[in-house]
This record gives C-alpha cells, structure tokens and sequence, in this order.
C-alpha cells in the first residue's frame, strides 16, 4: 500500500519533469515572474485540485461498491454526476459563469438525495440504487442535453467542456475547496473503514457483532455522496475514476486492509496521469481530463472484467 | 385469450396514438382534412404540412418504437439482465459514436448516410461488450459491467470530437437529444427493410429466448443451440438498435422500461413479451412525441427528451414496488 502511495507521489511530481531545475528554482522561490505564474499560478493549482479530486473520487467509490457489493455503484450512477451536470450547465447557460462549484454541489446533493430516498424501502439495496439511479439519471441528464439545444453555441461549448470533467483553469480556490473536502474526508474515512468491513459480513452477521447497520450505512453513504459531490463541483464529473479506482485497488493491493486511503490515491494517480496526457497529446488543444481517464480507465476496466468475474 | 385481448387493445391505442400524431403540432389539423391530404393530395400548405412533415415522422416514430421496443425486449431475454438496455449496453453509445465520426471526420450530414454508421458502431459496440462479458462465461454483472465501460469509452470519444470541432458539437447537441423531428421521407424508406428483418429475427427468437431463460445448461438440453440464440439475438439488437438510433438520435428509456412494463402485466414468457414490447414502445413514442410538440408550443421539448420525463418516473416506481431482479 506504501508503495503505491509513493508511487503516486512520485508520478505526480513527475509532471514537473519539463523544466525540473527550473520547478525547483521557482518552488523555492528563486523563479522569474514567468516560471512563477506557470509553476505556482497555473499548473500547481491545477495538479493539486487533479490529486484532490481523484483521492475523493477514488475514496468515494470504493465506499459506494464495497458498501453495495455491486462494482456498478458507483457515484456516477446513482445521481451525483448528472445532478452536478444540470445545475452547472443550467448555470452555464442561463446566469453566466460564477457559482458554479456551489450550483453544482447543490445539484448533486439534491440529485443524490432523491435517489437515496426513491431508492429507500425498508433500507437500501444496491440494486435497487442503481435502478433508481439510471431512472434519475435519465430525467436529469435529458434536461441538461435540452438546455444545451438552447443555448448559443459557444455556450454550448463551454458547458460540453464543463460536462466532460476538466481541470482547465483551476486556480488556488478550488485547491482550498477539495482541500477541506479531504482534510474532512480522508480521516472519517479511515475512521468508518473497520464499520465498513464489518458491514461486508452481511446485514445480520454484523447486527450480532453489534454495529448499528442501518446508522452506519447512512453515514457511508453520507460520506461517499459527500466527497463526490465536493469533486465534481470542483472538476465537473470526471468519469469513471470511483468506478476504476476501487476495481484496481482491489486487484493490485492483496491486502485488504486501508483500502479507501488506498483507492484514492490510485484515484489521484489516476486524475493527475490522465491530465498530463488530456495536456500534451493533441496539443496545442487541451481535452478535458475527462475524456482521457475514460478512454485509458475502459479498457483496462473491460480487460479486467474480461480476465475473471467482477 | 386475456393476453391477445390487451394485445388488440394495445394495438389500438397505437392506431390512436398515429392519429394523433398527424392531427396535432403546432396547429391542430381535423381528422377529416388529415384523410383529405393523405387521399388526395392537393398542394396546399395543409397538405404539405402532413404529407411531408407529420406523415415521415409519425412514420419514423412507429419505426423507431417498434425497433427500440424489440431490441430493449430481445436483449433483457438474452443476458437476463434487468438493466438491458440498448442504452446501458453500449449499443447507443457505438451508434453515437460512429455517427459523431460521420459528421466530424468525414462529412456526412444527411440522415441517410449515418444508417450505416450508426449500425457500423453498434455492431462494434455490441461485439465487443459480448465478447468481454463471454470470456470465462457470461454473467449479467459482466455484461452491463462491460456495456457501462464501453459506453464511457466511446462517450469520452464522442466528446474530444464534439470539443474539436464546434460546427460537429453544434450539429451533435440536436441530434443527442433524440428527435424525430429530423426524419424525412427518404430516410423512412430506408429504414423499412432494416427495421423489418431485425422485427422478423427478433420475433423468431421468443421460444428460444424462453428455453435460455432456464439456463444455459437446461436450454441446451433442451435442444436449443445457445451460440446461434445468442448471435441471432445481438444481430436483431444491432439491426434495430443501429437503425433506431441513426433515424431519431439515441433515445433512452424506451427499451428498458417497455418491455418490464409488459412483463408485469403478460408475465415471463417472451413470446408474449416481445409482441407485446413491439405495439406498446411505439405508441408511447408516439404519444410522447405529441406531447412534446403540444407542451412547449410554439418551441419543441424532443421526443427523447419527453420519454426520459416520462418514461423514468414510470421506471422508479416500478422498481420500487416489484422486484425487478426477477427475470
């Protein structure tokens, strides 16, 4: 588990290899005013949000599928990303930009709520979240794509940016907002990972050993919708990342303990990684980080599910 | 007797729902003067309102319900899956996809040409997600695994193109939305055939569907050849789906929640589910389509957009009164 958190570590810090003496020089505050404004107003902001929102990500969907034995809950299914979607993309098209981190928490956790309570009979069922999850995610997700037939196309462009989950022009605010979010987060989720195994003994098991089931589940799940949420605002909803994270914390750490920490640091791999490929390969044009972690995390994910039963 | 009896009923809320969708729009035309222009047609501005706008769409919307309908049904027969579903599969995604590749990279912009995109990437989308979920046998949680996979890939795809390329993003975001507002006589035509062998092999497939729906092993006992099910079945999906989605764009909804609709009420045998997913999923196409362009006149709420409205509330509360694992 060290390993792979130093191993992250290291890849992140390999994203400065351009001009490395450089990084350094201007880290410790030797740089001129360029290499400042590139180093510490542009790209540091922009890794660091990259590391932040893959951790919480990462985090979050290995608490959503261990908590649901489902790999397919993960918080992209069950409203997150669809409520964060309409919110800023109504805010997109109709007030302007501004707001948008605070519209599109306010979306996801409204989107989530409803799921959770639509999705709510005598407890929660993993299936029955995911159903309700794509039925909620239907609705939400066709209004957003009506609003973006209204709106002029430039516009439109802006908000398909949004959509795809970017990590252009984050500056220190969003560092600060997805900061707060894990120096929460990463400790309660440390905290809540010894319910959670408990839990995985199954409902009644666990009722013998003692855990109040139902309270802890609402918690976890508090907690799962909560750092997703703070993600996509920061990020726009950036794919696939809760759902790879956990499967390849699961395959490549045999240990099964700290696997939430572990699984988000191989989320912020993950963020970080893509987003230095979204930079460079078709430059000058910059993807949204969005599309990358996508089209690298699918087949891996397709090859995985191909090797043995998820 | 009781199911044939819904089935006559379901047919004729269909023939209401096309009546309906030729009489209403933005004006309400009679249904005496709609027979009028259909029978005689005359040149006058009525006449060309429904003989060339309202006809090719109630057309293509009974097209493409009954394709969705059939592939949404076919497909929950043949993986088991509750969640099956054109869209959930990856069949959208890959016709989305390939028609997304049609405008931006090479050009394409009439209706006729993405036909043969749309079903290209379906083909695509579907092979690849069943030859992912077979490896090693396949399981439902594998399948949609895989469909949601595949969807994301060619959806991140879909998005660096459409971000590339303004004039395909602004041309994409009209066509992603689901309408049947597009459709032109021309391309009705064609999709007839196809719409029709994907109808046929998808209805052959009812008793085989049945016997798979066992279990492999018991169904291969019984005589039925699983491969040759299983690919007659994707290929009826592909057809349909593919078709479907080049005429209208990819509408979701549809193919997951009229054949549950139908199972609660004909129960689990798929020789009634099918006919019964082929009336039901276009006359509530249809009627959505009405409501769409009646409700927000004189603009136009799309059709893909109505049945998600309508389809998904629907959806929910099924899911939460039945089980709906029990497939």
């Amino acid at each position: 588990m060290f390993i792979v958190l130093v191993g992250a570590f290291a890849l992140t810090r390999g994203d400065y290899t351009l001009p490395i003496e450089e990084v350094l020089r201007t880290l410790s505050g030797h740089g001129t005013l360029i290499t400042y404004d590139v180093v510490v107003n542009n790209r540091l902001p922009r890794i660091l949000t990259g590391v932040g929102v893959g951790m919480a990500f990462g985090m979050s969907g290995a608490i959503f599928q261990r908590l649901a034995r489902n790999p397919l809950v993960s918080p992209d299914l069950i409203g997150i990303n669809a409520g964060a979607a309409l919110a800023a993309v109504l805010i997109i098209t109709v007030i302007g930009s501004g707001w948008i981190p605070l519209g599109a928490l306010v979306g996801s956790l409204v989107s989530a709520l409803c799921v959770y309570l639509l999705a709510y009979r005598n407890g929660v069922s993993g299936n029955r979240l995911v159903l309700v999850g794509v039925g909620v995610t239907a609705i939400v997700g066709s209004l957003t794509a009506y609003l973006l037939t209204l709106a002029d196309i430039y516009t439109a462009k802006s908000a398909s940016m949004w959509l795809a989950g970017s990590l252009a022009g984050r500056s220190w605010t969003h560092v600060v907002l997805i900061g707060i979010t894990l120096f929460a987060g990463v400790p309660a989720a440390i905290v809540v990972e010894r319910q959670l195994r408990v839990l995985e003994l199954g409902d009644d098991l666990a009722r013998a050993l003692g855990a109040r089931v139902e309270t802890v589940r609402g918690v976890l799940i508090a907690l799962g919708v909560g750092l997703a949420a703070m993600a996509t605002a920061t990020a726009g909803p950036i794919g696939f990342v809760a759902l790879v994270a956990p499967q390849l914390t699961r395959r490549l750490v045999a240990d099964r303990a700290a696997r939430l920490p572990t699984s988000g640091a191989i989320g912020a791999l993950l963020v970080v990684a893509s987003d230095l490929i979204a930079r460079t390969v078709v430059a000058p044009t910059v993807l949204p980080v969005g599309v990358v972690t996508a089209f690298l995390g699918a087949p891996y994910l397709l090859f995985l599910i191909g090797r043995r039963v998820a | 007797m009781k199911k044939a009896g819904g089935l006559a009923l379901c047919v004729a809320v269909l023939g209401v729902a096309v009546v309906l969708s030729l009489c209403a729009g933005n004006r309400w035309i009679g249904i005496g003067e709609v027979y009028r222009a259909l029978t005689e047609f005359g040149g006058s501005d009525t006449d060309r309102v429904i003989r060339y706008l309202r006809l090719p769409r109630t057309l293509a919307g009974v097209l493409v319900g009954i394709a969705l309908g059939l592939s949404g049904g076919v497909m929950q027969g043949v993986t088991r899956n509750p969640l099956a579903d054109p869209g959930i599969l990856g069949v959208n995604a890959g016709a989305a996809v390939a028609v997304v590749a049609a405008i931006g990279l090479f050009g394409v912009h009439s209706l006729n040409g993405y036909v043969w995109f749309a079903m290209g990437g379906a083909l695509v989308a579907t092979v690849v997600v069943y030859l992912v979920g077979a490896v090693g046998g396949t399981t439902p949680v594998k399948l949609a695994l895989a469909g949601a996979a595949i969807s994301a890939l060619l959806g991140s795809i879909t998005s660096a193109v459409t971000l590339l390329d303004l004039s395909t993003l602004n041309e994409y975001r009209f066509w992603v939305v689901g309408s049947l507002s597009l459709a032109d006589q021309g391309i009705v035509a064609q999709a007839v055939p196809f719409v029709a062998v994907g109808t046929f092999l998808a209805l052959m497939l009812g008793r085989s569907l049945n016997q798979l729906a066992l279990g492999e092993d018991l169904a291969r006992a019984l005589g039925t050849r699983v491969m040759l099910v299983r690919s007659l079945a994707g290929l009826a999906v592909v057809v349909l789906a593919g078709t479907a989605t080049a005429i209208a764009g990819p509408i979701g909804f549809l193919g997951l929640a009229v054949p549950h609709v139908a199972r609660t009420i004909v129960g689990p045998d798929q020789r009634w589910i099918l006919p019964w997913s082929m009336v039901l999923s276009p006359a509530v196409l249809l009627l959505a389509d009405v409501v769409g362009r009646v409700a927000a006149r004189p603009a136009e709420l799309q059709v893909g957009i109505v049945t998600a409205l309508v389809g998904a509330p629907l959806f929910i509360a099924l899911v939460r009164r039945r089980r709906m694992a029990s497939l």
